[in-house]
């Protein structure tokens, strides 16, 4: 288990002062200049190094992201922006909150130093629109530090200006895309935009930009300090460091935790979450990062471990880490239809595939939970998932379609069990 | 330049093309239906799914994946079919599948691609989605539920048209294609997204449940009703023109065509000249050819040649005019004018075409408009110069009537005392034109067709020098016409010869009775009511106002219905071809003034069209050079007499009605009432 010490984010639960003195006393803004005197290749270098991968969803490695902006050598005179993603709205997903909220001067130190990696004189944290305390605490902190001169005008002393902007969405799923994020924050339709050109080369106001979630921004300072060896010790090779997990539904104890990556997930939830209700055997099902990756069955939870690559083996991913327990009283069938009716709702409606698709899978799903369906429409959905996912210009119909394959996979009995017994036809002659 | 592998050929492409564009030149087809040329790339559709390694193991949007050296390409692999296949039944289960009541049946992207690249049943068993129509107009119909949200009228209208009227509210299944506010779509334009949508869910109002495309013939030919010259597509049952599509020409209008142009069709057939007539006791009666030819013939040859005149209206052929001129001088008459607004031009070539040319003018980096607005006069000259400023960053100076032209302007001044600033250097504009690469200004009739109109002329003149517009390499010296006869009519000299009258001079001895015989020849935008006590020809295909004074009527023929040549105001030589029979007794019109010029001893020679064309050439060899924007010779022209203070105003105040057929056109009538008189008062019987 990750000791206390090792946690980077001190004061997850709130216990502690959020602001810039509560800030102070964790050893956050301590001696900042002195990082950013490290010098943008350094900086990036360093973080490359930890193995930090972006804890947004698809896992890209940090330190690569930023080497794709324009060294100074090669600047055309555009400004550069780092532009963090705080639009959480995953289903099962509460770890940005909790750094907004509790945490804010470890995101607004990250912006300073991962803006100054990669030449940006600017941040914007776009923030989803529901979170309203954590947008008022998130602005405070910005004006705290802004008062503290540790940004602005020669942010920290160091010489370099850094200005950091809040921004609060509409509250559309879509819009924690990273390109949609962009369009919104230009006051445009929240619609992913074709890519390439990447952000790295024309991203917000056609500008360079590097879009991070809350979290891989937020840690960045801590890992400097402490070096990318310390981060890089822990978990897995290529899945290092550590990480919230968000752990919610049918435990005794849901909560966030910060914890080393790799864990097993029967570990993280026995001792963080108070286990499953009614003990391990009462599990059902785990989905493992977040409403849009596909579910676990029990057999596979008894052993996996929480990290990108052992969860990418078994056909999921650690998305957020926001693991989802559900235990033998859940309808599976009618959980991950409530998914479907989720993505169909959010897709912004610019492809075909997503916008003509997830209503098509919603409502066969919807037949499904009462088993009002034919054996063959299982295939049939299977097949749709299959021409949704990866025909898109971004990732939510593939996040939309990845429950319903998941659950495809492993709980297919159940799906054709309903579809029988509606039918009045047992299970023998079934099996015929 | 890179070289890449389509379907296991290698091909040598030019770098920073698309894929979807390479695999076209190696003439593989892609099937798309958001991509567009001449839009913006949306990749949205999602139906041009290629492989391409090295990559990502899934299909990639070719419209919108630049081509990169060593690229391999399959466009027919297992994955490529599979995704087309799977679009495909994306974009139909919730399409109504309503071809045989679809107006778009027979020419729907949809129905095609999905009998080359769909599945034959469907597998879906829910309910469809069902969107309520959009108004959008008294042009464009919508069936809002065989939208596929490709956008590319949304496009359209934001990036070509300039009008961002058009969007997609809603998201996921709900997003739907609107006005926003539920407005016609406010743009002279507006009709080219019904070419543009791929299935039929904006269709041609006027045209609703008219035909079927495979019913139509289809002609090539020329518009006539502003002075573009577009290339048309004239598509006819019998004896009717049903509707008028653009056609491709990259130099006059790329593949678009304005509202008028494609909907005053309908016009063709209402208020027609379909045999001769005589005013007997102040009233028309019908009449022979032979008794028509027979009262002129009467009249003429009791008139001495002095008091005998004759004006060219905006719709004129040149060979008609040519014949007339002929004719005219056949008889010693010097009173010639194709005019009819008065415009003052007649010098070198150069001082009345717009030299720079049609397409050339979104290569401009600095324009000046003079007494013209282009969107009403010339709606696909208004489209370059929104190119010019929206691609180029063009700056857009106005001297004239003070108008939404679809791009940001700067205006100057009301009339000629700015024009004289600017020609003098004193107006800061002056230097902004000297400073440009590409500097240019168009003079509209706005500013000639007016008494002092040599003198403004002659300060534009003045302005074009002094501004360095007229280089070497570039002259950006331009007159905008709105008519298109005007530029064949002063090729051919139509224009008062020595010690002759001008139209206004032919129109103020009419009323004054120096001017007894008065042979129209299709002009109607003409103050009819000095014409009272003369004695009227009128020559023409509509009973519009000059038929209204005539004392002979000589039924013609409109453009759809006979050969003519055409010069556009750049100058282009161009020929509009017959699409249909003329109706009744209606005749060539250069033939009615061959047959005419026997009676009246002024013999014409010729037999046939060609010969007329001959003639043409051999009196001007511009003629010759069919489809050619030649250029024209620069000379002086102008006076530096003075100029009076009123400001220019545009000569179209209602740009769907500017000439007989527009006039005589419901559909016409029906968007002067939505666009023109919005806001006028409405009598009980108005809807």
């Amino acid at each position: 288990m990750l000791r206390d010490e090792d946690r980077i984010f001190q004061n997850l639960y709130g216990q502690d002062d959020w602001g810039l003195e509560g800030a102070r006393r964790r050893g956050i803004w301590d001696n900042t200049k002195a990082l950013l005197e490290m010098g943008r290749e350094k900086l990036v270098e360093e973080v490359k190094a930890s193995g930090l991968r972006g804890r947004g969803g698809a896992g890209f490695p940090t330190g690569v992201k930023w080497s794709f902006m324009p060294p100074e050598e090669r600047r055309d005179g555009r400004p550069h922006y780092l532009v963090v993603n705080a639009d959480e709205s995953e289903p099962g997903t509460c770890k940005d909150r909790e750094i907004l909220r509790y945490d804010p001067h470890t995101l607004v130190e990250g912006c300073l130093v991962g803006g100054f990696a990669m030449g940006a004189n600017a941040a914007y944290i776009y923030v989803r629109g529901e979170f309203f305390s954590e947008a008022s605490n998130m602005q405070a902190a910005i004006d705290q530090a802004y008062e503290a001169g540790l940004i602005g005008k020669n942010a920290c002393g160091s010489g370099w200006d850094f200005d950091v902007y809040l921004h609060r969405g509409a509250g559309a799923y879509i819009c924690g895309e990273e390109t949609a994020l962009l369009e919104s924050l230009e006051g445009k339709k929240g619609q992913p935009r074709l890519k390439p050109p990447f952000p790295a080369a024309c991203g917000l106001y056609g500008c360079p930009t590097t879009v991070n979630n809350v979290e891989t921004v937020a840690v960045v300072p801590t890992i400097l300090r402490r070096g990318a060896g310390w981060f890089a010790g822990f978990g897995r090779e290529n899945n290092t460091g550590t990480k919230i997990f968000s752990i919610s539904g049918h435990v005794n104890n849901p909560c966030n935790v910060e914890e080393e990556m790799s864990i097993p997930l029967k570990e993280l939830i026995e001792k963080h979450a108070g286990g499953v209700r009614g003990g391990w055997d009462n599990l059902l099902a785990v989905i493992p990062g977040g409403s849009s990756t596909p579910c676990l069955s029990k057999n596979i939870c008894d052993s996996i471990l929480m990290d990108f690559d052992s969860l990418r083996e078994h056909n999921t991913g650690l998305g957020t880490a926001a693991v989802i327990v559900m235990d033998k009283s859940t309808d599976i069938v009618e959980a991950i239809a409530r998914l479907s009716h989720f993505y169909r709702h959010e897709s912004c409606g610019q492809c075909t595939p997503c916008r003509e698709g997830m209503g098509w899978v919603y409502r066969v799903m919807n037949r499904m939970v009462t088993g009002d369906a034919e054996i063959e429409e299982i295939d049939m959905l299977w097949d749709v998932t299959k021409q949704i996912e990866g025909h898109t210009i971004c990732a939510l119909a593939d996040g939309g379609v990845w429950p319903v394959q998941g659950l495809i996979r492993h709980f297919r009995p159940e799906m054709e069990r309903r579809i029988n017994e509606r039918k009045g036809v047992t299970p023998a002659q079934a099996a015929e | 330049m890179p070289n890449v592998t389509i379907d296991g050929t290698e091909i040598e492409v030019p770098a920073g093309i698309t894929v979807l564009q390479a695999c076209e030149m190696a003439g593989v087809e892609i099937p798309r239906f958001c991509y567009h040329e001449r839009l913006s790339v949306a990749g949205n559709c999602r139906m041009c799914l290629v492989e391409v390694a090295p990559g990502p193991p899934k299909p990639a949007a070719s419209c919108a994946l630049p081509v990169a050296d060593g690229m391999a390409i399959k466009t027919d692999s297992e994955m490529v079919k599979k995704a087309r296949n799977g679009v495909m039944e994306f974009l139909l289960i919730n399409h109504p599948l309503d071809c045989p009541i679809c107006d778009q049946g027979g020419e729907c992207d949809l129905q095609d691609q999905a009998m080359a690249y769909g599945r034959d049943g469907s597998r879906f068993e829910e309910n469809k989605r069902a969107v309520k129509d959009k108004h959008m107009g008294p042009l464009v119909k919508t069936i809002m539920t065989r939208c596929i949200h490709c956008t590319r009228c949304v496009r359209f209208a934001t990036e070509v048209a300039g009008v961002p009227e058009l969007g997609m509210l809603g998201r996921g299944e709900h997003a739907e294609i609107t006005t926003y506010l539920e407005k016609s779509l406010d743009s002279e334009l507006s009709a080219n997204v019904i070419d543009l949508c791929p299935v039929g869910a904006l269709t041609s109002k006027p045209y609703a449940f008219v035909s079927r495309p495979w019913e139509l013939a289809k002609t090539e030919s020329i518009d006539v009703l502003d002075a573009v010259g577009a290339a048309i597509r004239v598509d006819a049952r019998q004896t009717e023109v049903l509707r008028v599509l653009p056609r491709l020409n990259e130099d006059v209008n790329e593949e678009w065509l304005a509202d008028k142009s494609r909907y005053a069709c309908d016009g063709l057939m209402r208020q027609r000249l379909d045999r001769p007539y005589l005013r007997e006791n102040g009233k028309l009666r019908e009449a022979s050819w032979d008794e028509a030819f027979g009262a002129i013939a009467a009249k003429v040859k009791g008139t001495s040649a002095d008091r005998v005149a004759a004006i060219a209206g905006d719709l004129c052929d040149t060979e008609s005019m040519f014949a007339l001129q002929q004719m005219m001088g056949a008889l010693g008459s010097a009173n010639i004018d194709c005019r009819q607004d008065g415009a003052k031009i007649a010098g070198p070539r150069g001082s009345y075409v717009m030299n720079t040319g049609i397409a050339a003018l979104e290569n401009a980096d600095a324009i000046l408009l003079v007494g013209t607005n282009p969107r009403w006069e010339a709606p696909l000259v208004n489209t370059r110069l929104r190119k010019a400023w929206l691609h180029g960053g063009a700056r857009v100076g106005v001297v004239g009537p003070q108008t939404d032209l679809s791009y940001a302007t700067e205006y100057l001044g009301a009339g000629p005392e700015t024009l004289s600033a600017i020609a003098d250097g004193s107006h800061e504009f002056a230097s902004v034109l000297k400073d440009a690469e590409r500097p240019v200004v168009i003079v509209g009739m706005g500013a000639l067709a007016r008494d002092d109109g040599d003198a403004v002329l002659g300060t534009v003149r003045k302005l074009v020098e002094s501004c360095n517009v007229v280089r070497d390499d570039w002259n950006g010296f331009n007159v905008l016409h709105t008519a298109a006869a005007r530029v064949g009519g002063l090729d051919l000299g139509f224009v008062p010869g020595e010690g002759g009258r001008s139209t206004n001079a032919i129109l103020d001895g009419a009323a004054a009775g120096e001017v007894d015989v008065v042979y129209l020849l299709g002009a109607d935008e003409i103050d009819t009511a000095k014409l009272e006590k003369a004695f009227v020809v009128y020559q023409g295909h509509h009973g519009d106002a000059g038929a209204h004074c005539a004392d002979v009527i000589l039924p013609g023929l409109a453009y759809t219905e006979k050969n003519g040549t055409y010069v556009n105001t750049e100058g282009r030589v161009q020929l509009a071809r017959q699409a249909v029979q003329p109706p009744g007794d209606a005749r060539e019109d250069w033939s009615i003034i061959r047959a005419l010029s026997d009676v009246l001893d002024a013999g014409l020679d010729y037999v046939t069209l060609g010969d007329v064309r001959t003639a043409m050439s051999a009196a001007n060899p511009v003629f010759d050079q069919v489809d050619v924007a030649s250029i024209a010779e620069w000379g002086a022209f102008g006076s530096d007499g003075a100029m009076n203070a009123a400001p220019f105003e545009s000569p179209v105040t209602n740009y769907y009605m500017t000439d007989p057929i527009s006039r005589a056109s419901e559909t016409m009538a029906e968007c002067t009432r939505e666009f023109v008189n919005a806001n006028g008062e409405r009598t009980g019987t108005d809807g």
